[in-house]
């Protein structure tokens, strides 16, 4: 089981987290297509390779963070909060 | 079962004993004898013996019968490992009988054995032949068809799994997280003194032994080895930062370090699975001996030289009579000096180095003589087998390490290359040598291990915020590690004349070869074709032999051929120590002990246990309808948020208007996800200028919270809202019926008079002298109602003065069960009941709730498409035509060719109404109020049912208005 380092608790054990899902802008509802908008619901990357994504520290601080992680390897390149996240502006990962 | 004879054969006579007389090194204690039963017969065992030695010490030489063609099949390695010792111990299955030490009382019988152990196998093999060719699960049972059931039983016929009985008594099984800074793998002399090394640098040790014993083949050596054995085990003995861990086994290595541990040495616990966040692992397993693949080699009485040497020395029993020995190493040589030390007669010693082997054993339940490659033959009952050793390189793959094929020493060996900064391996898995130079060199590795463990330690401190400086010391200087190298040994797999590869799958050299020819020409196929290696050994004997098998077969080298996947786990894990101990958290409301007093029938609703009805929920129905009743709703989802921007937020999560909720007030708001579907559904009140009280459905609470801060922290972190989840810090208490304001107006001092406390609005206040309460006036069940949420420790009190204070108006308890009639009588859905996960918001009827001309909110987009495309179906009202017939929930309502054109999703007999009532789900071209349908019940009949509107009691909602 992976290590996840939550920038307010440490290291602590992947279970203590629920995935949300890979993290993306939420497009404009005011000028979105069906098409759009199903791929921003349904449609993930899921490479073999780093990505960015959203987990929940939920048996920890309570906060989401935002982690840049190899899914080949579980490298995790960084982990901060969402709030202090650069791209601010992002929506839940996993809204449905 | 008429195709095979059931005769059993004739009984072996008493064999004499082979218990010799002390040993230096023996486990066992002579003083004390202890009884147990070898199929039904009596015998008796040493404290130390493990079944299968005691059994020898008695004479037994056959213990089992072989997985496919029923072979007799004896000791091969004495330990753990052993492919003829699975037995069945009380009504325990697939007991290793060579591992698992005797206990006064044991009924060990040998499993499934059909008809008997000691059955002639001559007719069974026979009949065998002609199911079992290679790849027999392919080729055999795939027509006919309808023959698959008398397959299946023929071949649970055949297989040694054992039984178990669904009687059988609930074991302990249980969990136990640990963080060592370093767990060592094994416990032979490499892993003795790397875990005293690491203890000796601060390290806190997890040291992990197979065996019952520390010391690994040091146990079984001469004089010297069991001095230096002594030396190191006082050394462990002597550092308090070692737990030592015997009859436990490191079953994997995942991420990050994290490892599993089956300890099974735990007094009281079948098996406890230890999760280790270790931050350094030692992976020192030793080595494993290989058997040789010829013809006749799983005779009972053909056994590897470790195997006599544990027998001898550990549990003084004598292998043999006369011996032949096949050796190609010093270890080998020593088991010939132990054979004849314990007066077995050697007949031979064929030495591998000068190219001397065997080719056949024969002889028919048991070993008579053995073929060598010069054409002699040699009468012997044992045949005593030294060609080499496997590395176990399980936890380095499991790490990343991919072990590479040295031919020089016919063995996979680490690449230090690949090994992660956070695994190391001592010991033989590395390379040979004497004691002195492994120990040093697995001295050095624990002191790594330690520097490694600590400069690990204080990254995982420095990515911890902390308040106070940790002045860590700077990072020591790398340990010096010696080098250790394999010492050259001949390659030798097979003698070519068949004989089997994996004796747990009884699969044969032919057979590896006839899969290769059949084109099955890489190892991994030939594996899931043959399934060798995939037994309960998991291939530790047979997966070197395999791969030079399929090499030979192929023409390729070994290097090239590769190996299988070495995988977790790495020794059989119970499912009981998987699981652990049952953990089933549990919620009850302040008020549970009253309901409890009061004959409430529990309701298990998610973690929650609440009252269902405390008898008779129609009678709870009529008393709200027509009095007052109190409910228990302390599950009610409730968060407090606090902030100048809660606004925009509730704007953002309900599909309906926040923007305008005055202070007091309380609104009903439905929370869609950005599919549409509906999600969740409460009232939220304005309690201050920037405080709010938000509820949720019971089973939402925990759902809501996390979405609430999804969205605060991952889309408008700028918002100012704080969010605190008060669900259990409130009991909370419906009062409701006509009667409802005159109950609570003796208990509190809030003004509930209709002109100041009106319909949907909230005020705080004391109830029954409790301050801080608060106070709302909402409707589920149709009637004057008033919801208040009480400090959790006064819940109890405050349903007691209800239930004092109302009892000369009958107020009367009311469950779960009446309020969902209550609520059904009133049309209001039930998030998940009529509503599922397709639901999408104008179906479930919310349309004027719904303001698609708010710039934003959650799933605006899907439910404006869902109204421009207008074919979606609709909550209605339900009525059978026949009143006293109540369809089951899931009824199925029926278009008019008969196709499905929706659903029931709840209904019941209404007390109000004196009728059935309900809800369904329906296609839009039947949902028009006054449409006859079909409903067809469970059981095949069909009913006609009226469609109406949601609301049957009350429509214009003036109950709940006065």
């Amino acid at each position: 089981m992976m290590l996840l380092p939550c920038p307010w608790c440490g290291p602590r054990n992947s279970t203590e987290f629920r995935y949300v899902g890979e993290a993306g802008p939420r497009p404009d509802p005011a000028t979105v297509t069906p098409e759009q908008w199903r791929r921003y619901l349904y449609v993930h990357a899921n490479p073999c390779g780093p990505v960015r994504e959203t987990w929940y520290h939920r048996a920890g601080c309570r906060r989401y963070l935002s982690v840049e992680r190899d899914t080949a390897t579980n490298d995790v390149r960084s982990a901060v909060d969402t709030a202090s996240a650069a791209a601010a502006s992002s929506a839940p990962g996993d809204a449905r | 079962m008429s195709l095979l004879p059931t005769t059993r054969g004739p009984r072996e006579a008493a064999a004499p004993s082979a218990r010799l007389g002390p040993q230096p090194g023996e486990v066992i204690d002579r003083r004390r004898s202890i009884p147990f039963t070898w199929n039904g017969e009596p015998h008796t065992a040493h404290p130390g013996d493990t079944i299968t030695s005691a059994l020898a010490a008695a004479g037994v030489r056959v213990f089992a019968r072989s997985y496919k063609y029923h072979r007799p099949r004896g000791l091969l390695t004495a330990d753990y490992l052993d492919p003829g010792a699975f037995l069945q111990v009380g009504d325990e299955p697939n007991v290793r009988g060579a591992h698992r030490l005797v206990e006064a009382g044991m009924a060990v019988s040998s499993q499934n054995t059909w008809p008997s152990l000691r059955y002639d196998l001559k007719a069974v093999n026979q009949l065998a032949g002609r199911f079992l060719a290679t790849g027999f699960y392919y080729k055999t049972f795939i027509k006919p068809e309808p023959l698959w059931p008398l397959y299946e039983k023929v071949l649970r016929r055949f297989v040694h799994a054992g039984a178990i009985t669904p009687e059988r008594g609930a074991a302990v099984y249980d969990h136990r997280h640990a963080h060592p800074d370093v767990v060592v793998a094994g416990g032979g002399p490499a892993g003795m003194a790397a875990a005293v090394a690491a203890a000796r640098a601060g390290a806190s040790v997890m040291l992990v032994e197979e065996n019952h014993q520390l010391g690994g083949h040091l146990r079984w050596g001469d004089a010297a080895d069991l001095t230096a054995l002594a030396e190191l085990r006082a050394r462990v003995a002597a550092e308090p930062g070692i737990e030592v861990l015997l009859d436990s086994v490191v079953t994997g290595r995942y991420d990050d370090n994290w490892v599993g541990i089956a300890q099974r040495d735990l007094p009281g616990v079948t098996e406890r699975l230890i999760k280790a966040r270790a931050k350094t692992l030692i992976v020192a397993p030793g080595l494993i001996e290989r058997p040789y693949v010829f013809a006749g080699n799983d005779l009972p009485g053909v056994m590897l030289s470790t195997a006599v040497r544990r027998l001898i020395n550990l549990y003084a029993v004598r292998p043999g009579r006369r011996a032949v020995v096949m050796s190609a190493n010093p270890e080998g040589d020593l088991a010939v000096a132990d054979l004849e030390r314990a007066g077995v007669e050697v007949a031979a010693v064929l030495d591998a180095r000068d190219r001397k082997g065997v080719v056949r054993a024969h002889g028919r339940g048991g070993l008579r003589a053995v073929e060598t490659n010069e054409g002699r033959r040699i009468e012997a009952d044992l045949l005593v087998t030294a060609t080499g050793w496997t590395a176990p390189t399980s936890l380095l793959n499991q790490s990343g390490d991919r072990p590479i094929y040295d031919p020089r020493s016919a063995r996979f060996v680490p690449d230090p290359a690949r090994m992660p900064e956070n695994v190391l391996a001592a010991g033989e898995v590395v390379g040979d040598a004497g004691v002195e130079a492994i120990v040093e060199h697995a001295e050095a590795v624990g002191r790594e291990a330690a520097r490694r463990a600590g400069r690990i330690a204080r990254a995982w401190r420095a990515a911890t915020p902390a308040p106070a400086d940790t002045t860590d010391p700077s990072d020591d200087d790398p340990v010096t590690i010696p080098s250790l190298a394999p010492q050259p040994h001949p390659e030798l797999f097979a003698a070519g004349t068949g004989g089997f590869v994996d004796f747990c799958e009884d699969v044969s050299a032919k057979d590896i070869t006839t899969a290769v020819a059949e084109g099955y020409d890489s190892v991994e196929l030939v594996k899931r074709y043959t399934t060798v290696t995939m037994g309960p050994t998991q291939g530790k004997l047979e997966t070197v032999n395999a791969v030079a098998l399929v090499a030979a077969a192929t023409g390729r080298s070994i290097a090239e051929t590769g190996t299988t996947t070495w995988r977790p786990v790495y020794s059989p894990v119970t499912l009981g120590a998987l699981a652990g101990r049952p953990h089933e958290p549990v919620r009850y409301s302040p008020m549970q002990s009253w309901h409890e007093r009061h004959g409430a029938t529990p309701l298990v609703a998610g973690q929650w246990i609440r009252p269902e009805h405390y008898g008779d929920p129609a009678a709870e129905v009529r008393a709200v309808r027509t009095g007052v009743g109190i409910i228990d709703v302390t599950p009610i989802g409730k968060l407090d948020l606090q902030g100048p921007d809660v606004p925009q937020l509730l704007n953002l999560l309900y599909v309906n208007k926040w923007s305008k909720l005055g202070i007091g007030r309380v609104r009903y708001g439905v929370m869609c996800a950005e599919d549409g579907v509906v999600m969740d559904d409460g009232v939220t009140g304005r309690l201050g200028e920037d405080h709010y009280l938000m509820s949720t459905t019971s089973s939402g609470a925990a759902t809501v919270w996390e979405w609430v801060e999804n969205w605060l922290q991952t889309a408008h972190p700028d918002w100012r809202v704080h969010v605190t989840p008060v669900t259990t810090a409130y009991a909370s208490i419906n009062v409701a019926g006509p009667r409802s304001r005159e109950l609570l107006a003796r208990l509190t001092d809030v003004d509930l008079s209709a002109d100041a406390f009106g319909y949907m609005n909230v005020r705080t206040g004391a109830v029954a002298g409790v301050p801080d309460c608060v106070l709302w006036r909402i409707g589920f069940t149709g009637e004057l109602s008033y919801e208040i949420h009480v400090p959790a420790s006064y819940g109890l009190h405050v349903w007691e003065r209800l239930m004092a204070h109302g009892a000369d108006l009958g107020v009367q308890p009311f469950g779960v069960e009446a309020q969902r009639i209550l609520r059904l009588e009133k049309g209001h859905f039930i998030v998940g009941q009529d509503t599922d996960g397709l639901t999408q918001g104008f179906t479930a009827g919310i349309d004027g709730l719904i303001k698609l001309d708010k710039a934003d909110f959650v799933g605006l987009p899907e439910l404006a498409w869902q109204r421009e495309r207008d074919e979606h179906p609709h909550l209605v009202g339900l009525r059978p035509v026949d009143g006293s017939v109540v369809p089951p929930e899931a009824s199925q309502i029926l278009d008019r060719s008969g196709g499905i054109a929706g659903r029931v999703t709840s209904s019941r007999m209404s007390p109000t109404l004196g009728r059935a009532i309900g809800l369904a789900q329906i296609d839009r071209e039947l949902a028009a109020v006054g449409t006859r349908v079909t409903v067809r019940l469970p059981d095949g009949r069909d009913i006609t049912a009226e469609v109406t509107d949601t609301v049957h009691v009350d429509p214009e909602g003036e109950r709940q208005r006065v």
